[in-house]
């Protein structure tokens, strides 16, 4: 029994996810090198440039990986907890030796480089997560479970957002993803899902024809769907009139309580405001660079945005450009399949997992690489407001890379153990 | 009651949502990749920088292809507003010598053009200077440094002939979209006037960039560059020799001399005095030089010989003499009496032998005999009445280019000189109140006749032609090979007439009573008359014209020292000497004078 284990490991472990994981992390080094690029280059190893940097991180997040796939895969159900409190503990190291990038007081300085703790350390908060619903459910009208979930995710939410890193904060709630696969209500993710699109549709129309179109759907439910009795009537007429005025509240939160750049931000995103040379400039330098390379891309090293800098970030949070750029449709297109392919075959590993503990933890590495993916991506096309997170495997980062490759691998090994449990 | 969780609806919603993004993104690339090509565009505008190549301007050599103005690098220094940073303005402007409150009125401008294209914050700076400004210029991010092509004046001579060259205004590109702001154009003389030719065809480079504007490459290896061609050489027709000459010989005095050379209107110099170094426009201070000589009260920058007018006064007379042959109203041997200083109505300066005849009269350059002229010509002339006689005699002086400008002519800024009409007398005095007598300043070159230098050397090359004239010119040639030809004019008065008026002027040198006898010199055989206009301003004008040899004459010029008395004291001895220096080689035979003309003026 013990030997059949043994010999299986290989055989059970997913090399389909690390091969796919090994050839993003090559597809983002090269792209890395190509935005970085410049005629007066040196060696892809030079260690002066980004691109060395990264072969170092790579490399130290390979051997993580292998060290990872050779732990013991109860290790990190046992000590769950005990991550989750050295990861807190790394967050809160911040405040006293902490250093500002970029505006974000998120980063400790260890030698020539810096790391990110909030971007290190997610997978600690899915393991105790997963951990904690592992052995506790969504029972209705019991809140507790829902309340201690949440508060696993607030403390650090909590520290990032002092920190003023917003973006990888609000990653954190993509875990709502996994909570709702393992039975919470699904309306704690409709209902904000609903209010994002009606305060759309209040900064694109204005007021009073968002009220008039909240009044139109609220008609044609009651018609068609709704039966003709006075409750549903009622609880029709009580949904639209709680909508219009959350329309109102909002509107009024948003010119009240946003600053001028942020406002400025999300109506250049809706297209309200075109404002090409300060919020609205990356994001049509970014477009400009995707869209120019057309159907098959103009070559290795051959993108003139990216290779001459007209694309800001853009070997961090805008890399996906120089993959626009330089495999034009046919590159872009794979690289957006993979990511699918991969958080596809993520969820349907996590729904193999005999343990809880195992599924959960899946769906949480499925919920966070899905969050950060499709806000980098849907930022890069224009889709979304610039909320400056990484590309997973792609961006140029060591925390970013070796937080992906922790967490991704954890289930790996949890994936490939999955036989030796009961 | 207790709703159960359905977990596979779930996984379900959670996978679609997934696929629905990636389709939602795959949409959105397959817009802006393979639909829309905007974007392509845009890319290029992004990376792409069109280098203007300006081509060098061509050369100005003289008539002896002996080089007057060449090429020379300076150095601009530009701005690109987008990329200027913070700085210390005042460090800046020290280093480029320049006033703070000029360096932001530009730098505003600047930014007002374009926030992306460069425009030009101080021009010309010289090699050395650019060198050291280009080590410094680093701690200034947008500002940066462009060789361009200027001129150099080698000779510093013929300032007004040449003319120089600025940068184009609003009107410059109005007119012609060849120009962009900070193009140089030629702005007066032949600079401007052959700016087609000099210019040549501006080129242009393909060339890539980045966000910083920093050059990359050359795009597509040059498959959409453009050679510029070269400026056209242009020879003028200015003796840089003589030209140099004759502006050393009205060293500080105010007037022009203007020699033309009879055969072919070729202006061999133009000298107007106070005149400027041309080197004063161009470089650095070109903008402080330009106000300076532009406020300067003696007016260096006004071309006296083609602009200003002034009465011709008794260089005259021979016109006068032939209108009256051409019409038949005189005879070279018709005689007039002069009682000297006490003639009436018009008096002469000095007494001598009377009646005299027309040669007897230019010889001594006598005003009654030409008043008696003048009077028989509006008296007796075939024609019913007094206007139309007039009118008769102002078309004679016209053909002979006298009250207008040589059309076809390449000399610009031209006065037309005056030759009042009928209609101005019948204005001032009333029409059929005027006669010979009340306009009679006309017949010694006084009143409102004047003329410019041009149209007097003019004149005197028409006399020596014998009656015809080629419209004077200032360049011959361009290069390669295309000669200019400029029209030639008869006067429509006898040939015969004109050699005597010839006969007269050679008299005026060899006579015993000649005005310039003094300055004759045998084997140069020159003919000429002496003028002194009457100045309501201030001292008489000193006014001479010539042409020499008699014969097959070279050169034919005028002289106008502005209150400079008598023609004979400072006009002649300055037209002698130089038509002297052009014909015969060696010493000067009036070293005395060649000696006071250099170094003294009225």
């Amino acid at each position: 029994m013990r030997e059949r284990e043994q010999k299986s490991f290989f055989a059970n472990v997913d090399w389909m996810l690390i091969i796919l994981y090994l050839l993003m992390v090559f597809a983002g080094w090269i792209s890395i090198y190509a935005a970085v690029y410049d005629e007066t280059h040196r060696s892809i190893l030079s260690l002066d440039c980004d691109y060395g940097k990264q072969a170092i991180f790579i490399l130290i997040a390979v051997v993580t990986a292998f060290v990872i796939l050779l732990l013991d895969a109860k290790l990190f159900t046992s000590f769950a907890w005990v991550f989750y409190i050295l990861a807190i503990l790394a967050l809160l190291s911040v405040f006293p030796f902490g250093s500002d990038i970029k505006g974000a007081n998120a980063w400790i300085k260890i030698g020539q480089f810096s790391m990110q703790p909030g971007e290190l350390f997610k997978w600690a908060t899915a393991l105790a997560l997963a951990k904690y619903l592992s052995t506790h459910s969504f029972a209705p009208k019991k809140m507790d479970t829902l309340i201690v979930s949440i508060l696993i995710l607030l403390l650090p939410v909590g520290l990032i957002i002092l920190q003023n890193d917003t973006g990888t904060a609000l990653v954190y709630f993509a875990l709502f993803i996994a909570m709702y696969r393992e039975g919470m209500d699904g309306r704690l993710i409709l209902f904000p899902i609903i209010a994002v699109v009606l305060f759309v549709l209040t900064l694109l129309l204005g007021e009073k024809i968002t009220i008039i179109v909240i009044s139109s759907v609220a008609l044609l439910w009651w018609f068609f769907f709704s039966s003709h009795r006075w409750k549903s009537i009622r609880n029709t007429i009580l949904t639209a009139a709680f909508c219009a005025g959350f329309v109102f509240v909002a509107h009024k939160a948003f010119t009240t309580f946003l600053s001028d750049y942020q406002q400025t931000r999300i109506n250049v995103l809706l297209g309200i405001e075109t404002d090409l040379k300060k919020a609205g400039y990356n994001v049509n330098q970014s477009l400009i660079a995707i869209g120019s390379g057309g159907v098959s891309g103009k070559g290795f090293l051959q993108g003139t945005q990216t290779k001459y800098n007209f694309v800001p970030e853009q070997n961090t949070d805008f890399i996906f450009c120089t993959v626009g750029e330089e495999y034009g449709f046919v590159g872009s297109f794979l690289v957006v399949g993979c990511f699918a392919f991969l958080i596809l075959r993520i969820i349907r590993n996590a729904e193999r997992q005999r343990s809880a503990f195992a599924r959960i933890y899946g769906y949480c590495v499925a919920s966070i690489l899905a969050f950060h993916i499709t806000v980098n991506i849907g930022m890069v096309l224009g889709l979304l407001p610039v909320i400056g997170i990484p590309l997973p495997f792609f961006s140029y980062g060591g925390s970013s890379l070796l937080g992906f490759t922790i967490l991704l691998f954890i289930f790996i090994k949890q994936d490939a153990n999955r036989l030796s449990l009961l | 009651m207790q709703r159960k969780v359905n977990f596979v609806l779930r996984r379900m919603v959670i996978s679609w949502a997934v696929v629905l993004i990636a389709l939602i993104f795959a949409g959105k690339l397959f817009y802006i990749q393979v639909i829309d090509e905007k974007y392509l565009l845009q890319s290029d505008n992004n990376t792409i920088r069109n280098v203007t190549l300006h081509p060098p301007r061509g050369m100005i050599f003289d008539r002896n292809k002996k080089l007057l103005v060449s090429n020379e690098i300076a150095y601009d220094v530009l701005v690109i507003p987008r990329m200027v940073k913070p700085m210390d303005t005042a460090q800046l402007c020290q280093l480029l010598n320049m006033d703070v409150a000029d360096f932001q009125t530009k730098l505003t401008a600047a930014r007002q053009y374009s926030r992306y294209k460069s425009s030009v914050i101080a021009s010309q700076l010289s090699k050395e200077k650019a060198g050291y400004v280009q080590e410094r210029l680093y701690q200034f991010p947008g500002f940066f440094l462009e060789p361009r092509i200027t001129r150099l004046y080698d000779e510093r001579i013929a300032a007004h002939a040449i003319g120089y060259i600025g940068e184009v205004d609003g009107q410059d590109i109005e007119k012609d979209d060849y120009y962009k702001p900070g193009d140089y154009i030629g702005k007066s003389g032949v600079e401007a006037y052959y700016e087609h030719a000099l210019r040549g065809v501006k080129g242009k480079s393909v060339r890539l960039v980045d966000v910083h504007n920093r050059e990359k490459g050359i795009y597509k290896n040059g498959e959409y560059d453009v050679d510029p061609v070269l400026g056209d050489n242009i020879y003028m027709t200015l003796d840089a020799d003589l030209q140099k000459f004759a502006e050393l010989l009205m060293n500080g005095k105010r007037g022009s001399i203007t020699a033309i050379e009879p055969a072919t209107g070729e202006v061999l110099v133009m000298v107007s005095m106070p005149a400027y170094d041309p080197n004063l426009l161009i470089g650095y201070d070109r903008s402080k030089n330009y106000y300076a000589l532009l406020v300067d009260p003696s007016k260096p920058l006004f071309n006296r010989a083609v602009t200003a007018k002034y009465p011709p006064g008794s260089t005259f007379k021979m016109a006068n003499g032939l209108a009256a042959m051409e019409e038949n109203v005189i005879t070279p041997f018709s005689c007039y009496s002069c009682s000297g200083p006490g003639s009436q109505p018009i008096k002469c300066t000095h007494s001598h032998k009377s009646p005299l005849n027309l040669y007897e009269a230019l010889e001594t350059s006598c005003n009654p005999y030409f008043w008696g002229v003048f009077r028989t010509f509006l008296e007796k002339a075939p024609y019913p009445t007094i206007a139309d006689r007039y009118l008769r005699w102002r078309e004679l002086m016209l053909n002979m280019n006298f009250g207008r400008k040589f059309d076809a002519s390449d000399i610009m800024y031209q006065s037309s000189g005056n030759i009042p009409t009928d209609n101005y007398f019948n204005k001032y005095f009333g029409k059929g109140r005027w006669n010979a007598m009340t306009i009679r300043s006309l017949s010694i070159g006084q009143g409102e006749v004047e003329l410019t230098p041009l149209q007097m050397a003019n004149y005197a090359a028409t006399l020596a032609n014998r009656g015809f004239y080629y419209e004077p010119h200032l360049v011959k040639k361009i290069e390669p090979d295309s000669l200019l030809q400029f029209p030639k004019h008869y006067t429509g008065i006898d040939t015969a007439y004109y050699a005597v008026a010839v006969e007269g002027m050679w008299m005026v040198f060899n006579g015993s009573y000649g005005t310039a006898r003094r300055y004759r010199i045998a084997e140069l055989n020159m003919c000429g008359k002496t003028g002194t206009a009457q100045n309501p301003h201030g001292k008489d004008h000193s006014i001479f014209i010539a042409f020499a040899p008699k014969d097959d004459p070279k050169i034919a010029i005028s002289v106008i020292v502005e209150n400079g008395g008598f023609g004979a004291t400072w006009a002649a001895p300055i037209g002698t000497l130089l038509v002297e220096h052009y014909l015969l080689e060696g010493e000067t035979h009036f070293p005395w004078y060649k000696d006071k003309m250099l170094n003294e003026y009225p």
